[in-house]
């Protein structure tokens, strides 16, 4: 039977990493939160004691509305176009090649191991390749002329072009607007249903916002700058995208390949024997069937996008404002210019926003764990 | 009926050609250039076989990263090995000798992983700052190390779970205590399990960037910190960091194409199915 004695060693084998990891994970996050508060950085930021004061929320308005670090809202904004194209790319390119090597051609093996081999590079090297690759005057815009076409014009990442803009002051009521318009599609769906009550749950808040938006959008708070600032999608942030899904692709290849595999012949050919077409079959019946896989990959991909910066730093460098994320800024205002709490700040925003998807996917495989 | 499946094939053929070639343009780019001297480079001509294959790219390109090849070596073998026992170890714990709470005190270990490590970084710095590691190798193979935990854990852990119980309830039977059971039973049965952290951590480590270029000095960086600074200068011949691209990019792709399954099993365990 298990002693008392090799119980006691099972919990000494794994203090070490619960007190590495309390300190090094949940002590270091504490940390960064206060020093988030203060002014540290202001003067002598690297003395053994440098004059620290706690200043409240102070760090955040500058960011958020500050007329000094203007840049921050842009990167916002950046970081959401990139992670809304890279992680709809990344599933349905791999999504698609997952579905033709289902298909079982001749040579699968060499094929999977071909569409992933970019997942093994370091996203340096990726993005060492594809500055290259897109250079302006050369690479992929000098490729047409191979077969006699006139050279492509865009410019990559040196594209200055920004479309799509609206103004900052209105995202109070673009959230409001969003948030009636899900509430909107909810309620259709449980009314469809036959829910009576939850549709009614979100019906009646869902009239109560669009309302607010038509006739009250005046009151509606500004988001607190003194001047417009007008902010959009940078046309520069596509070469980025592209060399992100380059490189992620064959893993949702990889995760949706998995998940195929596990779909049994029988339904499938029950599936044709009802007169389902190949393409019908997928759609009707591997698609719904791949619905937790997709959610697993929105949550990994979207997680790893909101924390880019390997990428960028090698394709435009740290001081290319029109790619400029969140995680960049915080290395340069953190590790250049010694304004730690401006840094900390940075970096509790990207961790709200990566807690926000990944706390309720943890949360639910706990859940499913302790049910097993 | 017949010619419809042969004319889907035809297209599937097409399709898987059209992208096998997409991706693996962007390895010819690199080949095609690295092996250019620097005079042969033009933007125009850049997709033209160079007319001599030119090595000394890559001599170059090897001397000026040697310190930082060496270093990438050093920490990537100790953060590996060192990252993988640890795991091992918690995997046992947590799949073997559960406690109340030990799913709990799980999904915090792993919450780890997913943490963007901006919001760590400040303190680590100052940590290692006050510790006297700021600067070196063994800071930056700490950190690793630390931030490592919960993948091998994660990953250790699902392969223990399948080890059935009752083998290890016989072997305490016949007298093998925590370490015994863990020496004869779990180690031998789940080699796999080590094999996959190894390569898992091995490339996670060799490719790392954030913790490099933050936390080292000029004369410990990592080739990963090195190629970004060769490659960012201003007027940059681009053979060089296209050879010290492939230098970087080697070992980890060696790997990938020799245990190209294990690789993937590491991959697909990323995405939290315990």
């Amino acid at each position: 039977m298990r002693s008392r004695k090799d119980r006691v060693f099972s919990i000494l084998v794994l203090f070490p990493s619960i007190v590495l990891l309390g300190i090094f994970v949940y002590w270091f996050i504490g940390q960064t939160i206060y020093i988030s508060l203060t002014d540290w950085g202001k003067v002598a930021p690297l003395a053994a004691h440098p004059p620290i004061h706690f200043i409240g929320l102070e760090n955040y308005k500058t960011l958020f509305t500050g007329i000094l670090e203007g840049r921050f809202c842009q990167d916002l904004v950046n970081t959401f176009f990139f992670t809304l194209f890279f992680v709809l790319g990344s599933i349905v390119l791999g999504l698609f090649l997952a579905i033709l090597l289902d298909r079982e051609p001749k040579g699968k093996g060499v094929l999977r191991t071909l569409f992933l081999y970019p997942m093994s590079l370091s996203f340096i090297v990726t993005g060492t390749i594809w500055r290259w690759l897109l250079a302006p005057r050369g690479g992929i815009n000098v490729l047409p002329r191979l077969v006699g076409l006139p050279a492509l014009r865009f410019e990559w990442t040196n594209s200055r072009t920004q479309i799509l803009q609206f103004d900052w002051q209105d995202i109070p009521k673009l959230t409001v607007l969003v948030v009636a318009a899900v509430l909107v599609l909810l309620a259709v769906r449980n009314l469809r249903r036959g829910r009576k009550w939850q549709g009614l749950f979100t019906g009646i808040p869902a009239i109560g916002l669009v309302l607010w938006y038509i006739f009250g959008g005046s009151l509606i708070p500004s988001a607190g700058l003194l001047f417009p600032e007008r902010h959009g999608f940078n046309l520069a942030i596509i070469g980025i995208i592209i060399a992100a899904i380059w490189q992620f692709s064959g893993y949702t290849m990889a995760l949706y390949l998995a998940g195929l595999r596990g779909i049994p012949e029988e339904l499938r050919e029950a599936a044709r024997i009802d007169g389902c077409n190949e393409f019908q079959m997928y759609r009707r019946v591997a698609l719904p069937l791949l619905k937790p896989i997709t959610l697993s990959a929105v949550i990994i991909l979207g997680h790893i996008s909101l924390k880019t910066f390997d990428l960028v730093f090698a394709m435009t460098g740290p001081d290319h404002a029109s790619t400029d994320m969140p995680s960049v800024l915080m290395f340069i205002r953190t590790f250049r210019g010694n304004q730690f709490a401006i840094g900390a700040a940075i970096a509790v925003v990207l961790f709200i926003l990566v807690a926000m998807v990944v706390i309720p996917y943890l949360f639910s495989s706990l859940r499913r764990r302790s049910s097993e | 009926m017949n010619a419809r499946f042969r004319l889907g094939r035809v297209v599937l053929y097409t399709l898987l050609g059209l992208l096998a070639v997409v991706y693996l343009t962007p390895i010819y780019m690199t080949l095609v250039t690295a092996l250019k001297p620097a005079a042969e480079i033009n933007l125009e001509t850049a997709w033209n076989p160079p007319n001599h294959p030119y090595w000394a790219s890559f001599v170059d390109a090897f001397t000026r990263m040697f310190p930082n090849l060496r270093n990438s070596i050093i920490l990537t073998m100790f953060g590996t090995i060192l990252s993988a026992l640890l795991g091992s170890l918690n995997g046992y714990v947590l799949s073997k000798w559960r406690f109340r709470g030990a799913n709990l005190i799980f999904t915090l270990m792993l919450f780890g992983m997913f943490i963007p490590y901006q919001i760590i970084l400040i303190p680590l710095f100052q940590t290692l700052r006050t510790m006297h590691l700021y600067g070196g190798l063994p800071g930056l193979i700490l950190a690793h190390v630390v931030y490592g935990i919960p993948i091998t854990t994660l990953i250790f852990r699902n392969f223990y779970v399948q080890i059935p119980n009752e083998v290890v309830e016989s072997a305490s039977l016949d007298g093998a205590g925590f370490f015994g059971i863990y020496w004869r039973i779990v180690f031998p049965l789940s080699w796999l399990g080590m094999v996959v952290v190894i390569i898992w951590q091995f490339t996670q480590i060799w490719n790392d960037f954030l913790f490099g270029v933050t936390l080292t000095s000029h004369e410990w960086q990592p080739i990963t910190v090195a190629l970004a600074y060769l490659a960012g200068g201003q007027a940059v011949q681009w053979n060089l960091p296209m050879a010290g691209s492939i230098l970087a990019a080697l070992p980890p792709l060696l790997i990938y194409i020799i245990f190209g399954r294990y690789f993937i099993r590491g991959l697909l365990a990323g995405s939290v199915k315990g």
